[in-house]
């Protein structure tokens, strides 16, 4: 236990936590689990949807991928960091035109009729396809699935795809629906998309708006003895100072997704029976972004995003801002991803004498106040420490000259301003790495994204060797090629400054004691909790 | 005579409410971002899929459109279907209603119940003791704001001492039915309705107080003092009753600050009221169902100040009598 146990005091030692957490080997616990028990945890929104196959969101997955399994799972020691699940083997064929998955035996959906390779099929084709909010992109080419037994789905693509993208998207990609629930109607409209039917180890109990989601036990569930919990309860607690009492309270048992904020943390990790846990988040890694609106003649200078660049402190981010829970980061992937990650990219010192002269010599000398020019700050709402970094940042940048104007928005107009209006000069966004540059990182730089798309590159940067990197890198189906070239782009986008990379964090959770086997994957609080136990 | 103030309340409270539904909807349209820009922050999507949103949400036709269908439906009584919870607002509303009226009928009850007698305590003595104490530690309870009161009560009550639940309505799915339940609801609900039940008192007592002071000047109660009667029944008898009545008026008036207050509370206490939903549909620019919201608490306030005025109007048959002649 004391392998996942960590204080802030050792927190602090050191951002490369976050990197070697993933080299850490998975300890044995000492407890055999026990049987039953109600666990019950904190839930601080509410999905209307809990479709995961067509909602590939944290937040539905964290309810729904206890009920609806995918086809595998992310791991800390399995091959290429995966764990079978409904797909016990998976293997791309040479020419990138089509990928084979032999399927788990003996499985049965939650209202007893057996899960079949035809289910995958319409998975993939009806729903991951048309209508998945990143299926749309990783599964475009797809073009059929053959059934030639119950068991095998073999994967047909228009084009060639790199089966190393479509391995690693297999965890938050590929959650599979029962076809004879779906295929009558409107998929979208389907009541199973409000109370999920599956084949994972727990089923869908009841939701009771504001108040609760409750998920009961499959007793017919595929691997033998499993799921060890009787009933999962998600408390719905809005106000996130509430999480924290509640623990303390005995109330819950765990508050994961960082539901406990992380000033109170400290306080909380000396109180008896918790335990704070930074583990079990590797594979949900999100990246603290300065988004720059290449529009403005001042950005669009790389002397003057190499100076923003220079005037950041990213250890005073990391240590102040972040209590040391997170990492400082150089480029667009994070440090702690296993298969792509270099750190041999420009790098930029926190130097504020350099970034003046920079700016001096881009010819934008101080004017008689003490400065340059001004611009927009449009820091995201979504996290406590974006809306902190919009602050610092706005600091940090009065020190060489550029006076930044903050506009604080709520989630809908931010997402309007920035992405739909481009209304900012700066904006402060929390994207997330996914596991594979493809799937929603190299969208960050690339251009010809059309207006409107989240999450995308809105600030009218343009860099034709770039994205003449990006395509090749999504034509190559070699996968040491395919990587070398990942690295290559995240050397280009360190040294053209699209975006600047401050930090790479990831979520707490805060557990009771009883707990057990928590935080054994990197995708722990969205994976299936089939050995999550009680101890009594 | 009811009859008439109920005729005219009807045909005036039709025109407030079309004003309330115009003037929400305009209000939330001038709000950046819509439902679609709300919904995709937790997802990411391409072009497509959000062209295919704003379609299936309807978010693709004009304002004036929707706010001609939105009008239409309301005529035929359909509030329409919400976008975040796909289900008819009604069903929502109706879910969330009682809870929320529960939650502000005790509090309203414990504020006026409360500060009315302490204001009768502080003023049948003006200028003591006892009446300085309670008229700025009213003020400072008045002062506080509710979140921080609430976060107070739940950290000295629920986590120190164990003696209450920290949030939610009822036990989580207890099965629990009957007076169990009903057991059950009621210890959950005393502190939030504390909460928002102590912020409002010193508003009462303040003016239970005022009024008395005010009263006490008056001739009748010399004359009452003349025909030698006990101070305990000029106090009650007197100058308590007649000082009640503004605090009647108030608590009409008040009832529009108490959802206002319960927005606040219900979060802190993650009580699924109203005020919470209200909040959330406004961060999802949920149009309609805020509209939802809207109307029923509109609905519910003139309702309330119906109940109040008819309540006047055998309190203080003077009242009653000038309205209906008017």
């Amino acid at each position: 236990m004391s392998g996942f146990t960590i204080s802030r005091r050792t927190m602090l030692t050191g951002s490369a936590i976050l990197l070697a957490s993933t080299a850490m080997p998975t300890s044995s616990w000492a407890q055999t689990p026990k049987k039953g028990g109600r666990l019950v945890l904190a839930a601080d929104s509410e999905p209307r949807n809990l479709n995961p196959a067509i909602v590939a969101s944290n937040g539905v997955f964290f309810i729904s991928s206890k009920i609806v399994e995918t086809l595998a799972e992310a791991s800390f020691e399995g091959k290429d960091g995966l764990a079978p699940r409904l797909a016990v083997s998976w293997e791309g064929a040479a020419d990138g035109l089509s990928a084979t998955f032999k399927l788990r035996e003996g499985v049965k959906w939650h209202d007893g009729k057996p899960f079949t390779s035809a289910d995958v099929a319409f998975s993939a084709l009806r729903i991951w396809k048309p209508l998945q909010n990143l299926g749309r992109t990783v599964f475009k080419d797809l073009s059929a699935v053959d059934t030639p037994d119950d068991l095998t789905a073999v994967f047909k693509f228009a084009k060639p795809t790199p089966f190393q993208l479509i391995r690693n998207a297999l965890p938050a990609l590929s959650s599979v629906v029962p076809k004879h629930v779906y295929e009558v109607g409107k998929i979208e409209d389907n009541p199973a998309n409000n109370a999920p039917i599956g084949t994972g180890p727990f089923k869908f109990g009841e939701y009771k708006a504001g108040q609760y989601y409750r998920l009961t036990k499959n007793t017919d569930y595929w691997s033998k003895d499993e799921p060890y919990l009787d009933e999962i309860i998600y408390q719905v607690l809005p106000d996130r100072t509430s999480a924290a009492a509640a623990l303390e309270a005995e109330e819950i048992q765990l508050a994961a997704f960082s539901a406990v904020p992380l000033a109170d943390l400290d306080r909380i990790s000396k109180v008896p029976g918790l335990k704070v846990i930074t583990k079990g988040y590797e594979g949900l890694t999100y990246q603290l972004v300065v988004e720059i609106n290449h529009r403005r003649k001042e950005l669009a200078d790389i002397k003057v995003r190499q100076a923003i660049a220079h005037a950041i402190d990213k250890d005073f981010v990391v240590k102040t801002m972040f209590l040391g829970y997170a990492a400082t980061a150089t480029g667009p992937v994070p440090k702690n991803d296993p298969q792509f990650y270099t750190a041999d990219v420009p790098t930029y010192a926190f130097d504020v004498a350099k970034a003046n002269a920079l700016l001096d010599e881009a010819g934008y000398r101080k004017g008689a106040d003490g400065n340059r020019f001004s611009l927009k700050l449009l820091p995201a709402p979504y996290f406590n420490e974006t809306k902190q970094f919009g602050d610092y940042l706005r600091q940090a940048l009065a020190a060489i000259g550029i006076d930044a104007q903050l506009v604080n928005n709520d989630s809908a107009a931010h997402i309007k301003a920035v992405y739909t209006d481009h209304a900012f000069d700066l904006a402060v966004g929390p994207p997330v790495f996914r596991g594979d540059p493809a799937i929603s990182t190299t969208i960050l730089v690339q251009s010809g994204i059309p207006d409107g798309v989240p999450f995308s590159n809105q600030g009218g940067y343009k860099n034709d060797a770039l994205d003449a990197l990006i395509t090749k890198a999504s034509e190559t189906l070699d996968t040491t090629a395919r990587t070398d070239l990942y690295k290559e782009f995240q050397k280009q986008v360190a040294a053209d400054l699209p975006l600047i990379n401050v930090a790479e964090w990831s979520f707490i959770s805060v557990a009771s004691d009883k707990v057990g086997n928590i935080a054994n994957n990197p995708r722990w609080a969205v994976s299936n909790w089939a050995d999550t136990y009680l101890e009594s | 005579m009811t009859l008439v103030l109920l005729r005219r309340r009807l045909v005036g409270s039709i025109f407030v409410l079309l004003i309330v539904v115009i003037g929400t909807f305009l209000l939330l349209e001038a709000a950046p971002g819509d439902a679609v820009d709300a919904y995709i922050v937790s997802t990411g999507g391409d072009a497509g899929m959000i062209e295919l949103l704003r379609h299936r949400w309807g978010l693709d036709q004009s304002e004036l459109t929707r706010l001609a269908n939105y009008l239409w439906a309301l005529l035929h009584l359909d509030l329409g279907q919400s976008v975040t919870f796909s289900r008819p607002i009604r069903d929502v509303i109706l879910e969330r209603l009682p809870t929320t009226l529960i939650l502000m009928v005790s509090a309203t009850a414990l504020s006026f119940g409360l500060g009315s007698t302490l204001g009768i305590y502080a003023g049948a003595r003006p200028g003591s003791l006892r009446d300085r104490f309670l008229s700025v530690a009213s003020l400072a309870l008045y002062a506080v704001p509710g979140f921080w009161l609430g976060l107070v009560l739940i950290v000295i009550f629920a986590v120190d001492l164990r003696w209450l639940p920290i949030g939610g309505v009822e036990t989580l799915a207890s099965d629990k039915t009957g007076l169990d339940r009903a057991a059950d609801i009621a210890i959950h609900l005393v502190l939030p309705v504390s909460a928002l039940g102590f912020i409002y008192l010193a508003l009462y007592l303040r003016m239970m107080r005022a009024g008395m002071a005010e009263v006490w000047r008056q001739d009748f109660v010399l004359a009452s003092r003349a025909r030698g009667l006990s101070r305990r029944r000029i106090v009650l008898a007197h100058v308590a009753r007649n000082a009640l009545l503004p605090l009647v008026t108030m608590l009409g008036l008040q009832s529009a600050q108490m959802l206002g207050g319960s927005v606040v509370i219900e979060s802190v206490f993650a009580v699924p009221g109203l005020g919470r939903l209200a909040q959330e549909a406004v961060a999802a620019r949920d149009t309609p169902l805020l509209l939802g919201i809207i109307l029923t608490s509109a609905v519910l306030v003139i309702l309330i100040n119906l109940l109040v005025d008819i309540a006047y109007a055998f309190l203080d048959p003077r009242v009653g009598a000038s309205e209906a002649g008017a």
